[in-house]
C-alpha cells in the first residue's frame, strides 16, 4: 500500500483586500482572544497561533483579523475531499486540516507517484491553496512527513529511512510527553526508535508508542474513507475542460455502456448509479437515481439521468468546464444475461418498470406507489400503498372479485381520518335521513346497511379500545353515494353514538 | 429500385404515424350510435366534474372508460392524481377500485404535488406503449394545463396509441385538444331490493366532440356502469331532455324503478 498525505499548511488563502495585511483567525479561548490560524505574511511577522489578539496587535499593528469558523473549515475540507476523488476513489478526511488519499492501484494512471503528488499539489494551487504533499508507506509516516519534513516520495520500504529524521513534535503526542521527551534530551524519532519500546511504553503510554511504530512504517494503519468503493467506477478525463452541457449524452452514453459491458461480463445489473461532475473550479456535482429492478439498459438509464437532471433544484452547472466526468455503479445485483425480445410477456413488463422507474427517479420514490392487500376484514386495513420501484408487479393478486350482480359495496375514495358528519336518524339504531357534511346537507333517497364491522381487539391498543362500526351506504337525491357509519353500538358500547363519512362512491 | 416518392412516403410514416381512427364503444348502444361508434382510442377525452361533489362520479366515469379501452389487454393502468384532491374527496380504495371492475394490481398510482407533475407523470406514462391507459386528475383552475399542454398529451396518445384520459373538479371547461370533452355528475342509481343503492350511474353531458356535432343538440344522457359486464348502459328511456342539467335531474328516471322514485319526484 502506498498512501499519500496532503497538509493544507492554512485554511484559506487571505481575501483580496487582505492582501497586502497579514491575516490572522481568532477565536476565543481560555476567556481571551487567540490566533487560531493565521497565513504565511502574518508567520512572518512572528506570531504563532495561541497568541492572544492584543499581543499581536500590539506587535502588528495593521493586522486583517477574522473570525474563525469550525463549520465553514470543516464543509470546505469536505467539499475538497470530494473534489479530491478525481484522483483516486478511497480519501478521508484528516483533521485538522489534511485529506488522506489512498493511491493504491492509481499512481500509474497519472504516471507514478511523483507524478500523481504533482497533479494533486497543482490542482490545489489552481484552487489557490498552498498545500504540502507526502507520499508514504502508511498514512502516518505519510502525515508525519508532510507536516514535519520532507515532502516528496518515500520509495517503498524505505519509509523508516525517511521519517527516523523528524522531530519529535512529529508524533503530535500531548504538550507534557514532548517536553519530557526533549529533555530526555531525544530529538528525533529515530533516537526514540533506537531505545527499547517496553521502557518507552512504561514511561509515555501505549498511545505515543503506536504512533511512532505506524510513522515508522513498522504498524500498518488503514485509512477510513469518506465513501465506498462502488462496484464499478468509469470516467473520463478532459484535456480541455467540457463545457457543452448539451452535448453531455455525448459523453455519458459511452461511459455508461462501459460501465454496463463490466457488470455484463459479471453477470450483474446495477440498482443505484451516480454520475459526478468534478468543475475545473473544485465544485463537484453528484446526481445519483435507482432503478427498481437491476438493469443494464444503457438508454433506459439514460433517461434516467435527464429525468434526475430536470428535477435538480439548483440545475447542472458546467461554470468553467467539467475535468473529469465519472459514472458509478453502487450497488450491483444478479441479473442473467437475458435474450430481449424472446419472450414477449417480459419486455412488456420490463417496459412498465423502466416508466415506474422514470416516474419514480423525477418524482420521488415515495409518490409512485401500487396497491397492496391485506387479508382482514378491517376495511383502512385492507389495502396499503407500497413503493412500486421497490416491489415486482407480477405478484399474483390478493385482491377479491366482486360478486356477479352485487353493486359496488366499497366506495371508491377512502377519507383518512373519517370525516365527522351531523346525521338525523329516524330510530338511534337505525340509518340516517340526512346528514350534514361540509355545510351540505344531504337527503338520502336510498340507504343499504348497517354492514357490522368489529373492530380487530387483538390490535386494540389498551386505553384506545375501537368500537364496532355500523356501516351503511347512502345514495341522496342528487345521486351521491357515501360510506357512512356509526362508531358504537346503540345502549351496549354507547349512549350517543357518532357518525362518520368514510368513503364515497363514483 | 423503389419510387423516391415511395420511400419518401415510408419515411413520413414513420415519422408521424397515422391517427389511428379505431373507437372505444362505451357499450350502450344509443349513445355509441350518438357518438359515432364511441371515442377515439389514440386521444385525450376529458371529464369535468360538474360540482366539486361530482368529483368522485367524475373519475369513476374515467375509471370505466379505462377500464373498457383496457379490456382484454394485459397492461396496466397509470393513474396520477393531484394531491389536493385527497382533502377534497378522499385517497383511492382498492377494494373500490376491483368493485367497479378494475385489478388493482394492475394499477400504478402517482401522488403528485401539482398540476405542472401531474401532466409530466401524465405525458411520461402517455407515451409508453405498454400502459393502457393513463388517468391524470386535476384539481381547480390550471394554468399549467394549457392548449400547449393538452395538445403534447393527445400527441403522446396518438404515438402510443392508448387513451389519456383527464378528469379535472372545480375548473370551468376551456379549449383543449382533447378529442372528447364530458361534464360529468352523479345520478341516482337505479334501487336494488329493500331500497339499496345500485351500480354507480353517472348523467354525462357531451361538451365537444372532435369532428362530431356535438353541442348542437344539448343532450344529456344518464348511463349506467354495468361491472359484470364492463360496460355502460343506457338509463335514458324517454325523449331526451332540452334544458339545462337541473331540469332534467329528476326527468330522465327508468321506467322500471319503484316508489321510492315517484316519490322523489315529488320534492324535485
Amino acid at each position: 500500500m502506498s498512501a499519500e498525505r496532503l497538509t493544507k499548511a492554512r485554511r484559506r488563502q487571505p481575501n483580496a483586500n487582505s492582501d497586502d495585511a497579514p491575516l490572522i483567525l481568532v477565536k476565543k479561548e481560555r476567556s481571551a482572544l487567540r490566533i487560531d490560524a493565521l497565513d504565511r505574511k502574518a508567520i512572518a511577522l512572528g506570531l504563532t497561533p495561541g497568541m492572544t489578539l492584543a499581543d499581536a496587535r500590539a506587535r502588528a499593528p495593521h493586522l486583517a483579523v477574522a473570525q474563525a469558523d469550525a463549520d465553514a473549515d470543516e464543509r470546505l475540507m469536505l467539499r475538497l475531499a470530494a473534489f479530491c476523488e478525481q484522483f483516486t476513489p478511497l480519501v478521508a478526511l484528516d483533521p485538522p486540516c489534511g485529506i488522506m488519499l489512498d493511491a493504491t492501484g492509481c499512481a500509474h494512471l497519472f504516471g507514478g507517484e511523483a507524478a500523481m503528488r504533482a497533479c494533486v499539489l497543482q490542482a490545489m494551487a489552481r484552487l489557490s491553496f498552498t498545500g504540502c504533499a507526502a507520499v508514504a508507506g502508511t498514512p502516518d509516516a505519510a502525515r508525519a512527513l508532510a507536516r514535519f519534513g520532507a515532502e516528496g516520495v518515500t520509495p517503498p520500504g524505505e519509509d523508516e529511512i525517511f521519517t527516523r529524521p523528524l522531530p519529535i513534535a512529529a508524533l503530535e503526542a500531548p504538550r507534557e510527553t514532548s517536553v519530557a521527551l526533549t529533555r530526555a534530551g531525544l530529538t528525533t524519532l529515530g533516537d526514540l526508535a533506537d531505545r527499547s519500546s517496553a521502557a518507552l511504553t512504561a514511561r509515555f503510554g501505549a498511545e505515543t508508542m503506536r504512533r511512532l511504530t505506524r510513522i515508522l512504517g513498522r504498524e500498518d494503519a488503514r485509512i477510513t474513507p469518506l465513501r465506498s468503493l462502488p462496484e464499478c467506477m468509469v470516467e473520463r478525463r478532459f484535456a480541455e475542460p467540457f463545457l457543452d452541457l448539451a452535448a453531455i449524452e455525448n459523453v455519458l452514453r459511452p461511459l455508461i455502456a462501459e460501465a454496463m459491458g463490466i457488470l455484463e461480463k459479471r453477470g450483474e445489473g446495477g440498482r443505484a448509479f451516480e454520475a459526478r461532475f468534478f468543475r475545473t473550479d473544485g465544485a463537484v456535482a453528484a446526481l445519483n437515481f435507482e432503478t427498481g429492478a437491476p438493469s443494464r439498459n444503457v438508454e433506459a438509464l439514460l433517461r434516467l439521468f435527464h429525468l434526475k437532471a430536470d428535477s435538480l433544484a439548483d440545475p447542472l452547472d458546467p461554470g468553467f468546464g467539467f475535468d473529469v466526468i465519472r459514472f458509478c455503479v453502487l450497488r450491483a445485483e444478479t441479473l442473467a444475461q437475458s435474450q430481449i425480445g424472446f419472450e414477449r410477456q417480459s419486455a412488456q413488463e420490463s417496459d412498465v418498470a423502466d416508466l415506474v422507474d422514470r416516474l419514480a427517479a423525477r418524482f420521488g420514490r415515495e409518490r409512485v406507489l401500487r396497491f397492496a392487500a391485506h387479508e382482514t376484514h378491517d376495511p383502512v386495513r385492507a389495502a396499503s400503498y407500497v413503493d412500486a420501484a421497490a416491489s415486482p408487479s407480477s405478484r399474483p393478486t390478493l385482491w377479491e372479485k366482486p360478486e356477479p350482480g352485487e353493486p359496488p359495496l366499497r366506495p371508491l375514495f377512502l377519507f383518512d381520518p373519517p370525516q365527522p358528519i351531523e346525521t338525523m336518524a329516524e330510530t338511534p339504531d337505525g340509518p340516517p335521513m340526512h346528514f350534514k357534511w361540509r355545510r351540505v346537507r344531504h337527503m338520502i333517497a336510498r340507504a343499504e346497511g348497517p354492514e357490522r364491522i368489529a373492530p380487530e381487539w387483538w390490535r386494540n391498543a389498551v386505553g384506545r379500545e375501537r368500537r364496532t362500526r355500523d356501516y351503511y351506504r347512502l345514495e341522496d337525491r342528487e345521486g351521491h353515494r357515501f360510506w357512512v357509519f356509526r362508531e358504537g353500538l346503540y345502549e351496549s358500547e354507547t349512549a350517543a353514538p357518532r357518525w362518520f363519512l368514510h368513503g364515497l362512491f363514483a | 429500385m423503389t419510387h423516391p416518392l415511395a420511400s419518401l412516403r415510408k419515411s413520413l410514416a414513420c415519422a408521424y404515424p397515422a391517427v389511428t381512427s379505431e373507437t372505444i364503444a362505451l357499450g350502450a348502444p344509443a349513445l355509441d350510435r350518438r357518438l359515432g361508434g364511441g371515442i377515439l382510442r389514440a386521444a385525450l377525452h376529458e371529464a369535468y366534474a360538474e360540482t366539486a361533489a361530482d368529483a368522485p362520479a367524475a373519475t369513476g366515469f374515467a375509471l370505466a372508460l379505462a377500464r373498457r379501452a383496457m379490456a382484454g389487454a394485459e397492461k396496466p393502468l397509470l393513474w396520477a392524481r393531484q394531491e389536493a384532491l385527497t382533502a377534497e374527496s378522499g385517497a383511492p380504495y382498492p377494494p373500490g377500485l376491483a368493485d367497479i371492475g378494475l385489478d388493482p394490481a394492475a394499477v400504478a398510482f402517482i401522488r403528485v404535488r401539482d398540476a405542472k407533475e401531474a401532466l409530466q407523470a401524465g405525458a411520461e406514462a402517455g407515451r409508453c406503449a405498454t400502459v393502457g391507459a393513463t388517468l391524470i386528475e386535476l384539481f381547480g383552475e390550471a394554468r399549467a394545463y394549457d392548449l400547449t399542454a393538452s395538445r403534447r398529451l393527445a400527441l403522446a396518445a396518438g404515438a402510443a396509441g392508448a387513451p389519456i384520459f383527464m378528469t379535472r373538479v372545480a375548473a370551468s371547461p376551456a379549449p383543449s385538444a382533447a378529442a372528447s370533452r364530458w361534464l360529468v355528475r352523479a345520478a341516482p342509481s337505479r334501487a336494488l331490493g329493500a331500497n339499496a343503492p345500485g351500480s354507480a350511474a353517472f348523467a354525462i353531458f357531451l361538451l365537444r366532440q372532435r369532428g362530431g356535432a356535438a353541442g348542437q343538440e344539448w343532450h344529456e344522457w344518464r348511463v349506467e356502469w354495468n361491472r359484470d359486464r364492463g360496460a355502460f348502459e343506457d338509463r335514458t328511456f324517454d325523449a331526451p331532455s332540452l334544458s339545462g342539467p337541473v331540469a332534467s335531474l329528476f326527468v330522465g328516471g327508468a321506467p322500471d324503478e319503484g316508489a321510492s322514485q315517484t316519490a322523489e319526484r315529488k320534492f324535485g
